[in-house]
């Protein structure tokens, strides 16, 4: 029987292939936007900063750095959840990879609820992907900050997938 | 961004393009949330510009349609106006154009809080 790959190697593999993902966005790093890794569950993270900041008077977030921060989730969620496979078969050259960019999902709409004002501190997204096919893509997500079971705005939206290999 | 023209329920708002704001490595256009964030401004300005409506104003609901890619390096302008305006809500429609003012790169439609009226 093979011996299990070691874990280190596994993660090393895993968040390469992350960093890669995410690290070709510009936007992504000019929201101040990053992702948490659990096996394959992404965290986003939107750090606070006060240019976000929508309403002075309240304090609120922005409605459109929230709307930003949940479709940059949306998009890496779908990209990773997509790559997944290849990840774990070994089959993504990632030092390849590294020098390239990879093909992210487009999007084709995007809905935003905003179910409460987002309060001057950190936020926190995952994305679910509903619908992956070879064409289209339906993803939600949903954002939270101190507490995870009181979300502050969700978000549903549909994706054309990056076509590969022509 | 920078807002061009305001009244009557009505906003103009212009966001020239910046690297910073990049979504696709390889195409360089702009990332649809920086769109989006474009639209909820012009929409929530547009609801404060409305005579009926009052000083602030929450997004409750933003859908975007994305039409287009944007043309890489150009100002991407998005145009919003109450359509209905009632004690408690506003209906906001907006499009977003660059260069090219006759297809547009995106269309929203959202409703927003209206605070206790002045009128």
């Amino acid at each position: 029987m093979k011996r299990p790959e070691p874990v280190i190697q596994v993660k090393r593999r895993r968040d390469l292939a992350l960093s890669v993902i995410v690290n070709q966005v510009p936007y992504i790093e000019f929201l101040g936007v990053s992702f948490d890794r659990h096996g394959d569950q992404l965290t986003a993270t939107m750090a606070f900063h006060d240019d976000l900041i929508g309403n002075p008077a309240l304090p609120a977030l922005h409605g459109g750095a929230t709307a930003a921060f949940l479709e940059v989730t949306a998009i890496i969620g779908l990209a990773w959840t997509s790559l997944w496979g290849e990840i774990e078969g070994e089959s993504l050259d990632i030092e390849a990879v590294q020098t390239g960019v990879l093909a992210l999902p487009k999007t084709i709409d995007f809905t935003v609820d905003y179910l409460r004002p987002g309060l001057p501190r950190d936020a926190y997204a995952r994305a679910r992907v509903n619908r992956s096919g070879r064409r289209y893509a339906s993803v939600h997500v949903e954002a939270w900050q101190d507490n995870r079971d009181r979300l502050f705005a969700e978000a549903s939206g549909h994706f054309l997938m990056p076509q590969r290999d022509g | 961004m920078k807002v061009e023209q305001l009244g009557e329920g009505r906003a103009v708002i212009s966001m020239p393009y910046d690297t910073l704001l990049i979504g696709d490595p390889v195409t360089k256009v702009i990332h649809g949330g920086a769109v989006s964030a474009l639209m909820d401004t012009a929409g929530g300005a547009a609801v404060v510009a409305h005579p009926l409506a009052g000083l602030g104003t929450a997004t409750l609901d933003l859908r975007i349609d994305y039409m287009r890619p944007a043309t890489p390096g150009q100002t991407i302008t998005a145009t919003a106006e109450c359509y209905h305006v009632t004690r408690t809500v506003a209906f906001v429609r907006a499009t977003a154009c660059d260069a090219d003012t006759d297809r547009p790169v995106a269309t929203a439609t959202g409703a927003f809080t209206v605070a206790k009226g002045r009128a």
